[in-house]
């Protein structure tokens, strides 16, 4: 920008900051040492008159770049709203004086904390530039569904209402999808007494009557190309020519399929008498609400269900999770029995019964309806005479028995439908960067499915991303439904087991998500978890020696290669984590408003008190989406915290950037204070794979530490979670003992 | 009895849930159990020796058919009535009430366990009771302290003196009863035909024939 800059720094003195601090020093710090050429302060800076006095200057007084000094960079957005210029935030309040006490011997240390986010926010705003959004913006808002099952055709009609165009593609010849072969569904709503009608007709004829919706059957997708906003998807249809649609977001509802029945001959699968879950749909279907008779046409007279079939095995020879449904499955498949004849002698031999909310009625009301309840575990199924021996030990009577039944019927779980492997195909050519996920992708339970569902054109892979046992990764903990392809959302049972009701709530959730990012697409701006940041990477192609560490770190699989094999940024795909300049070892990738001179600049500006003042400095780099926050409300507990550390926000653990641990400790700081999300099987990372790459790039920095002559505790890295606002101020503390314990930094004043 | 034993075990060939259910007061109610364990748990008798199945598990060897282990067990006769399962239950399984109606059933039918001795102590009960349509407690008394003959029953008696010359001042209790035959109710043969109408509906709703 060829513009004339001009930087402004405003103080606050509202929130008691003009009784607990001197302003007049802050103001004279701003202007000397911050070189601001219009410093002011006011007495209520958030408030109408402030925040005019601001946009006056900006307005009237060419102001181009400002730094508020007043509360956090997380409080009053509403208020501090100035998309024109340049801001940073100096967080005195929350900061400051809210995790001080308001004492004669605090007051030195607080101002001096306080001078020193003055300092840092003016150095911070100079390194940055207005962001201007991402020019390269999709406009299409047509939401692909790839799947015409319950939480495909939930979503396509979710999506319609609100007014979005659908493209809806299903592999088999009729939508419906599992939920159609059902004979009845688990009921999900009052009473909860007994199963009802499966719901798909009532769906379909809806889709049918829709004009947003435009259906492919028989067809699967053969390309997906491009980026949110703008992607082509080629639809390839069985009878006829393949059509490319323009997407802007992608609902991936491929459901799941049973477990093969045929993996547990020890529980008599192959057996004539022995069906699954979805054989009994079959037979309960063709009964028609009458008597259920099996394939031989005899009537059953007595059924047992065998829950658990080939899951929650600790062997690990079948499937290790519990798929959620299987109990209210087969207690409604018992009532499918006794509710056409009472006398038919219905039993479930359960390890634990899981009926979450209200399936508790259902299950009171199978009991009322006389199913028999057994817990007990089965250790095999026979043919015997006409029908079958289920052999169990009763594990309340602690009894080896058997049950002569009729049918026997294998609660078998869910495998999920979620496309190609792509860490494990990854894995098999050798690759260079170690996954550290790759001692379990090593061994995983449900083979590598070998047909692609999404065909993306990725160079990480044509599907997204796996997590455990095959289900496809979605942030489990915080945003379910969002993956690690942008504006590709995963609904339903793909992502983990599920029933209907779940799945239709998990298929409206996404739907809305996915019409969130279509539009952040159209306007340039980022999905989440930072929606509607208008940044973007960018790099200086002069100084990259194409050591691909950011494609290859990139958990959003945003930046390809381009011809002459330097990165190519996918902005629209791109989340803002900042993991790629994190990763960049020569520190050419930068956001306008974030990069590796905001965070440099800001810690460089600290006044470092020599090394007999006794007052250590110790530098706090916290992930923005977790312990930023945590920071900030143990403020507003009034959680008093250290006054020698000053902590700096950064976009995630894996954005930061080596050098600044380097530039800390060489230029004094007597300790680097780490904190991001927790990482790997439990991992609350918002960028999925930030914190982890952020810490494995870490521990490569206690190498440099020894080549410093530096102590290894200098650096410390601390795992925090949105919740542990009481306790984080206690770490900060003990962190800070053992700082002045451990004596100061040897680099001090030199 | 035992006639009646085998009439019921013919006539509910391999069902003994829906035995229990049809002839056991309360007895619907034993498919309801899920199974918790918190009777168990709220039991203030604690099983200690005398209890050979807490009360879910011998719902569960109901449904499991085990019908000679249940009707001879002697839990049912170990209930103290207290009430607690009863008011813990999550499934609102009235407890007290089906052991009770189990105890009866197993009574009825001549499976109950010999000389136990809170069966004796029912049936004396009833047995006072119902001859004059009221209770002759020194007659009772009695009955309860010399069941295990003479000896047994003096010392009973005497480590119980101060609580029956207490009864006796209150005039709750008198001696002079044990030798007539005590209090009685204005129309004892009103209150016999009344019973014998309840056995007969019993039996009919029961379907018993005895």
């Amino acid at each position: 920008m060829a513009a004339e800059k001009k930087h402004a720094a405003y103080i606050c003195k509202g929130c008691e900051l003009g009784n607990r601090l001197d302003a007049a020093s802050l103001v004279k710090i701003a202007t000397k040492e911050g070189k601001m050429q219009l410093v002011r302060e006011h007495d209520f800076l958030c408030s109408a008159d402030g925040v005019a006095m601001i946009q006056n200057d900006i307005d009237n007084e060419g102001v181009t770049h400002i730094a508020i000094c007043a509360c956090s960079r997380r409080a009053k957005t509403e208020a501090f709203n100035f998309p024109t210029v340049a801001m940073s935030r100096g967080n005195l309040r929350e900061g400051v004086i809210w995790i001080r006490p308001d004492t004669d011997e605090a007051r030195e240390t607080t101002q001096e904390m306080a001078e020193d986010y003055v300092r840092m926010a003016c150095a911070e705003v100079k390194a940055m530039t207005v962001p201007s959004g991402n020019q390269n913006t999709g406009t299409s808002k047509t939401l692909l569904v790839v799947g015409g099952g319950m939480s495909g055709m939930t979503s396509a009609l979710e999506a319609s209402k609100t007014g979005y165009k659908v493209v809806l593609v299903e592999k088999t010849g009729a939508l419906g999808g599992w939920a159609a072969k059902l004979w009845k569904r688990v009921p999900n709503r009052e009473p909860f007494k007994a199963p009802m009608d499966n719901g798909v007709a009532d769906l379909v004829a809806q889709i049918e009557a829709d004009s947003n919706i435009k259906v492919y059957l028989n067809s699967t997708i053969a390309k997906t190309a491009g980026a949110p906003g703008r992607f082509k998807v080629d639809i390839a249809m069985e009878s006829g020519p393949t059509v490319t649609e323009d997407i802007g977001a992608i609902i991936q509802a491929t459901g799941f399929n049973l477990y093969d029945m045929n993996k547990l001959s020890h529980l008599g699968a192959g057996q004539a008498n022995v069906v699954d879950q979805g054989g009994l749909e079959a037979l309960a279907k063709a009964a028609n609400g009458g008597i259920i008779k099996r394939a031989d046409g005899k009537e059953v007279k007595s059924v047992v269900f065998v829950q658990c079939a080939g899951q929650r095995d600790a062997s690990k020879t079948h499937l290790e999770y519990c798929s959620g449904h299987c109990c209210a499955t087969s207690v409604k498949q018992a009532m499918y029995f006794k509710d056409a004849n009472p006398d038919v002698d219905t039993m479930v031999i359960y390890t634990d019964l899981r009926m979450p909310g209200n399936n508790e009625d259902f299950y009171r009301s199978a009991q009322n309806k006389g199913v028999i309840f057994t817990k007990g575990v089965v250790s095999g199924v026979e043919a015997s005479g006409d029908g079958c021996s289920v052999k169990f030990k009763d594990l309340i009577l602690n009894d080896d028995t058997a049950a002569s039944a009729d049918l026997v019927v294998l609660a078998t779980g869910m495998v999920p439908n979620s496309g190609v492997n792509i860490d494990a195909v990854a894995a098999a050519p050798a690759e260079a960067e170690p996954a550290e996920e790759g001692a379990e992708a090593a061994a995983p339970v449900a083979e590598v499915k070998p047909i692609s569902i999404l065909n993306l054109d990725y160079r990480q892979g044509p599907d997204m991303p796996q997590f455990k046992h095959g289900f496809n990764d979605s942030h489990f903990i915080c945003f379910p439904y969002e993956t690690r392809r942008t504006a590709i959302y995963a609904a339903g049972p793909l992502r983990r087991p599920m029933d209907i009701a779940q799945t239709q709530e998990d298929a409206t959730g996404a739907a809305m998500k996915a019409i969130q990012a279509m539009e952040n697409a159209g306007l340039g701006k980022a999905a989440h978890p930072r929606s509607g940041d208008l940044s973007f990477p960018t790099v200086r192609l002069e100084g990259c020696t194409q050591c691909k560490r950011c494609t290859v770190e990139c958990p959003f699989g945003a930046i390809d290669e381009d011809e002459k094999r330097f990165p190519l940024f996918n902005e629209s795909r791109c989340r803002r984590c900042g993991t790629c300049m994190g990763a960049c070892p020569v520190r050419v990738i930068s956001f306008e408003n974030y990069s590796v001179n905001t965070v440099g600049a800001q810690l460089k500006a600290v006044d470092i008190p020599d090394e007999f003042s006794e007052k250590p400095r110790v530098l706090i780099l916290a992930c923005e989406n977790d312990a930023y926050p945590a920071l900030d409300m143990a403020g507003m507990n009034r959680n008093a915290y250290d006054p020698y550390v000053r902590v700096i926000p950064v976009r995630c653990l894996g954005s930061v950037n080596t050098i600044w641990i380097t530039d800390a400790l060489n230029s004094g700081y007597d300790g680097v204070m780490l904190m991001g999300c927790k990482h790997g099987e439990q991992y609350q990372c918002h960028f999925v794979k930030g914190s982890e790459l952020g810490r494995y790039r870490m521990s490569k920095v206690y190498d440099t530490l020894k080549g410093m002559n530096l102590e290894e505790e200098r650096l410390m890295d601390l795992e925090v979670a949105i919740t542990d606002i009481d306790t984080l101020p206690q770490k900060i503390n003990d962190y800070a003992a053992k700082i002045v314990e451990m004596g100061p930094s040897p680099f001090k004043g030199l | 009895m035992s006639d009646m034993n085998q009439q019921m075990a013919e006539r509910y060939r391999n069902n003994f849930l829906k035995e229990i259910e049809e002839q056991a007061e309360m007895g619907d109610w034993v498919k309801m159990c899920m199974q918790c364990g918190v009777c168990s748990g709220s039991c203030p008798t604690n099983f200690h020796a005398g209890w050979d199945h807490p009360p879910q598990e011998l719902f569960m060897m109901i449904r499991a058919g085990k019908r000679d282990e249940v009707l001879e067990s002697n839990s049912m006769w170990m209930c103290v009535s207290c009430y607690n399962c009863y008011v813990r239950c999550p499934r609102k399984v009235p407890i007290t009430h089906i052991m009770h109606g189990i105890a009866e059933y197993a009574y009825r039918i001549g499976r109950a366990p010999k000389n136990q001795p809170t069966q004796f102590l029912s049936k004396t009960f009833w047995d006072n009771a119902t001859k004059t349509g009221r209770v002759n407690e020194v007659k009772l008394t009695q009955s309860l302290y010399f069941k295990n003959g003479i000896m047994d029953g003096i010392k009973q008696a005497m480590a119980m003196q101060d609580v029956a010359l207490g009864l006796v001042k209150a005039k709750r209790l008198n001696p002079m009863e044990a030798l007539g035959g005590g209090h009685k109710c204005k129309d004892i043969k009103g209150i016999h035909a009344m019973l014998d109408k309840a056995r007969e509906l019993e039996n009919k709703r029961k379907g018993r024939t005895a």
